[in-house]
């Protein structure tokens, strides 16, 4: 891409500036999106990338700058005018109606054909043509709740390529997703830039921005800071312009000092939503100073095995002893009394109230302690001044400790959640996906947390698909295939190729440790 | 397809303010009453006129003012207690049923009890209070333990507590002393609740609703199980990952809620009725009116104290309009039904907010 002349443009942002309460967002941000690429949007936690996005589609209006479409001024007034100039989204937590069907999903808002019946012949045969065409496969007759996410997102795809879209936004759409489902996606991706579309990308993975995108521009504080072809930069280049200095790759782990054994998982089993067996007699040990990783294809008892250890599901069969207690007995208030902190993986629809203030937020879970309450009244000072604490600690930001979650960015609700689980001096953790749409700084920051509870002693359970994440801070791997063991190695001693065979169920260790 | 035009813009509002929620509010209602202006056109009355007697009428005179207050109370009392079901996530539509379950258990303990004078009419209130709660709790256990949806519970209570009224006072409580007519006997006079001067301003049911906003208002924002309330509330995944008991936190909401409808009832048959009497003459869909006062007062206990007075003056305007322009009372009925109306499209307009095409051309 030598002169910016000789391609046709799909998009041009210039000077957008949006304010929030406390906040600019965008402060002045242009963008120039050439036809037919992948350009990457990259920056920290609240850099303004989503903001910068939602003004595209239409949800936000900016305070100022221009918007031109192939080189039209236009206003966007709603995401149906987005979608009327062929702009779709796929956000980052995706709007989809549970209990409809995918077909009814797709057709939602959609004024189909004549009268007021819905006719599903058409629909499914475009929808086969789209899903044939692009690699996007799903039966239009489920019902979305029973989709896994990677397949949730086809559909929002779906969605997107239904109502003709021919610039397609994606707000951090791998994150969600397992290695393989990140390979799929971005052969969709692919096919679609060779039938002409063009695809804003955001992501804080700089292997995938290596990977995937022709440009990126960088967004640093509410300003672009600058835009540069993806193979004549590195990642060591897009991680200084993000955070403004040199970023080390790296994080000291020093060797683990075992203490005693705290956790003692015997042959649980449990159900999952739809009442199939997800755990089938999963056994095994943790001992504190010890992070025990547990690697596999998401939806193969990871989520269950989290929540009954934390005691928001029940087992059926087995039990989980936490010194003298069998956590399958307990509820979710006794366990998280006896020290046990939990990251869960939905962080806004479990781990956080989206619409109470970021103070109260940092007190969901120890609000009736002696530090927060005196006389059954709640001491908002004291809050207070633990939201201060976690804010800078943690460096979440937002304007004032009385702003609702919600409004926070997607990486800095992550922060809250770390900040509040673990903050104190719990025995032991279960983090799953601690890292989830956390930027590189902020990624590293919590795997160096993480390893400092180690070395204070707790006892940490890893749920991850990120493999090189499970690598990079464990000390025991555990890989789970269907609600089973597969077999737990040391992270150190580790071959690759034994535990890809394990994770698809077609290996299985002989001797338990 | 609806069309935007370009000059319209319509984005989420971030976090709206008290004032833009007043100010919403207050237009909702002003159009409330233009539309239902129209409806005293058809009826040959010019809207101006009728809403000059409806004033003149409430807040024109002593007498006015104070029936205006008298109507305001039970709609203060329960709306006060359903602003808490409500935050709680909980659509408490049983406050007509609980109301009247207080007023038999009330009625009861003034008839029947046998109690020395003193203690006559602190038993009625604390009576009351455990039937309306009562009365609340079995929805609310319903939904927490089976997922049986709790408006449907509520309201299908309400029926019942009718039935209930209907069999007493044609049967078993039939008063003697009322020559055939269906109510019961009327009360002692030790069960009358104070009045404030020669007015039909029931005291202690005004104090306790006064007091129950500002307590309420308190222990919803400051205190631990107002805390818990939000949470489940807002978000009831989040409650269970904080180990918060829904069924704890429901009950008790419904035990507040219902019990405060009870305390009403205690109003309505001991302080302006001293029988208990038709239920459609106790209950004058109090119950159901709250809900609006509760929804206008934007769940604030505080704010019903204003809302409540506001939908006093219009069951006032009820009156007045039967009585100087001839017009039927249910047209009150249509007043709410708008209000509610135009309520409901106004979250909308909380929620995100229009504007005209106000980017600038700076090219
Ligand atoms: N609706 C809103 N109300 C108030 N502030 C908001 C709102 N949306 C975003 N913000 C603020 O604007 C800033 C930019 O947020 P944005 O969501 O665009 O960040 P982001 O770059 O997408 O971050 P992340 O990587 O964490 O998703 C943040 O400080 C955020 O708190
Ligand atoms: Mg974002």
């Amino acid at each position: 891409m030598a002169s910016k002349e000789s391609v046709p443009l799909a998009v041009q942002l210039s000077g957008i500036v949006k304010r929030f309460p406390g906040v600019v967002a965008n402060d002045g941000v242009s963008l120039i999106v050439a036809r037919g690429e992948i350009h990457c949007l990259l920056g920290e936690n609240g850099a303004g990338k989503t903001t910068l996005m939602r003004i595209l589609y239409g949800l936000y209006q900016p305070d100022d700058g221009e918007i031109f479409l192939h080189g039209k001024p236009i206003r966007i007034p709603s995401p149906r005018a987005a979608l009327d100039h062929r702009i779709g989204m796929v956000h980052q937590h995706f709007h989809l109606v549970p209990t409809l069907s995918v077909e009814e999903n797709i057709v939602l808002g959609l004024s189909e054909g004549t009268g007021p019946f819905l006719r599903f012949k058409k629909t499914r045969q475009k929808l086969r043509r789209l899903a044939d065409e692009y690699g996007l496969d799903v039966d239009p007759t489920a019902k979305i709740w029973q989709l896994t996410v990677g397949q949730q997102q086809r559909v929002e795809i779906l969605k997107a390529l239904y109502r003709d879209a021919d610039i397609l936004i994606m707000d951090e759409p791998t994150s969600v997703l397992t290695p393989q489902e990140v390979d799929a996606l971005f052969g969709t991706l692919r096919t679609l830039v060779e039938a002409g579309l063009t695809i804003i990308f955001i992501t804080h993975k700089l292997d995938e921005v290596m990977e995937i995108s022709n440009r990126v521009t960088v967004l640093r504080k509410g300003k672009a800071v600058a835009t540069v072809n993806t193979d004549e930069s590195s990642k060591a280049e897009l991680a200084r312009l993000m955070v403004g200095r040199e970023v080390v790759f790296r994080v000291e782990k020093k060797p683990p000092q075992l203490g005693e054994k705290i956790l003692h998982v015997e042959d649980l089993h449990a159900l999952n939503d739809r009442g199939l067996p997800a755990l089938r007699g999963m056994s095994f040990d943790l001992s504190g100073g010890e992070i025990l990783g547990v690697a596999g294809v998401s939806g193969n008892g990871q989520h269950e095995l989290s929540e009954v250890l934390t005691g928001l599901r029940k087992a059926t069969k087995g039990k989980a002893i936490l010194g003298a207690h069998d956590l399958t007995q307990c509820s979710a208030r006794t366990i998280a009394d006896l020290g046990v902190a939990h990251v869960p993986t939905e962080r806004i629809r479990v781990g956080t109230v989206p619409s109470m203030s970021v103070r109260e937020n940092l007190i969901l879970k120890s609000y009736r302690s002696r530090e927060f309450c005196k006389w059954s009244i709640l001491d908002e000072r004291a809050a207070h001044e633990n939201a201060c604490r976690a804010i800078k600690e943690y460096e979440i930001s937002a304007p004032h400790d009385g702003t609702p979650v919600g409004n926070l960015s997607g990486g800095n609700i992550q922060r809250l959640v770390l900040a509040r689980e673990l903050s104190g001096s719990p025995k032991f953790v279960v983090a799953a996906h601690p890292t989830y749409g956390l930027d590189v700084g902020a990624t590293e920051q919590v795997r160096v947390v993480l390893l400092a509870q180690r070395d204070r002693g707790a006892g940490i359970l890893l749920i991850s698909e990120d493999l090189d994440e499970v690598f990079q801070i464990s000390d025991r791997v555990l890989v789970i295939y269907e609600g089973q063991v597969m077999g737990i190695v040391r992270a150190e001693e580790a071959n690759l190729e034994e535990i890809g065979l394990m994770m698809a169920g077609s290996y299985r260790q002989a001797v338990a440790e | 397809m609806i069309k935007t035009p370009a000059w319209i813009q319509i984005e989420r509002r971030p976090s709206p303010s008290g004032w833009t929620v007043f100010a919403i509010s207050v237009v909702a209602i002003l159009l409330a009453l233009i539309v239902a202006g129209l409806f005293f056109q058809f009826y040959g009355v010019s809207a101006l006129r009728a809403y000059g007697d409806i004033i003149k009428g409430a807040f024109g005179s002593r007498l006015g003012l104070t029936e205006t207050v008298r109507r305001m109370i039970p709609l203060l009392v329960i709306g006060v207690g359903l602003t808490v079901a409500f935050r709680a996530l909980f659509w408490n539509i049983g406050a007509e049923g609980q109301l009247l379950m207080g007023a038999v258990v009330a009625s009861g303990i003034a008839l029947f009890s046998g109690l020395p004078d003193p203690l006559l009419i602190p038993a009625m209130f604390l009576g009351a209070f455990a039937a309306g709660a009562l009365w609340g709790i079995g929805p609310a256990i319903l939904k927490a333990k089976l997922g049986i949806n709790d408006v449907i519970t509520t309201l299908m209570l309400n029926y019942v507590a009718i039935y209930v009224v209907h069999w007493l006072i044609l049967g078993p409580w039939k008063g003697p002393t009322m020559r055939g007519f269906p109510y019961t006997d009327k009360f002692p006079t030790a069960a009358f609740l104070p009045m404030l001067g020669g007015t039909r301003i029931h005291l202690p049911t005004l104090a306790i609703g006064l007091a129950g906003a500002l307590v309420l208002y308190f222990v919803v924002k400051k205190t631990r199980v107002g805390f818990e309330i939000r949470v489940v509330g807002e978000n009831p995944d989040a409650a269970k990952y904080a180990g918060i008991s829904q069924t704890k936190i429901t009950v008790l909401a419904m035990v507040i809620s219902g019990g405060l409808a009870g305390v009403a009832g205690v109003g309505e048959v001991a302080g302006v009725h001293h029988m208990l009497l038709n239920p459609s003459s106790i209950a004058l869909s109090y119950g159901y009116t709250a809900i609006i006062v509760a929804w206008l007062a934007r769940r604030n206990p505080l704010a019903v104290i204003l809302t409540s007075f506001l939908f006093g003056v219009i069951m006032r305007g009820g009156d007045v309009i039967k009585i100087s322009l001839g017009l039927p009372f249910q047209l009150v009925n249509v007043f709410n039904g708008l209000i509610l109306f135009f309520l409901i499209g106004s979250e909308v307009l909380i929620r995100y907010r229009i504007r005209f095409g106000t980017v600038k051309e700076t090219s």
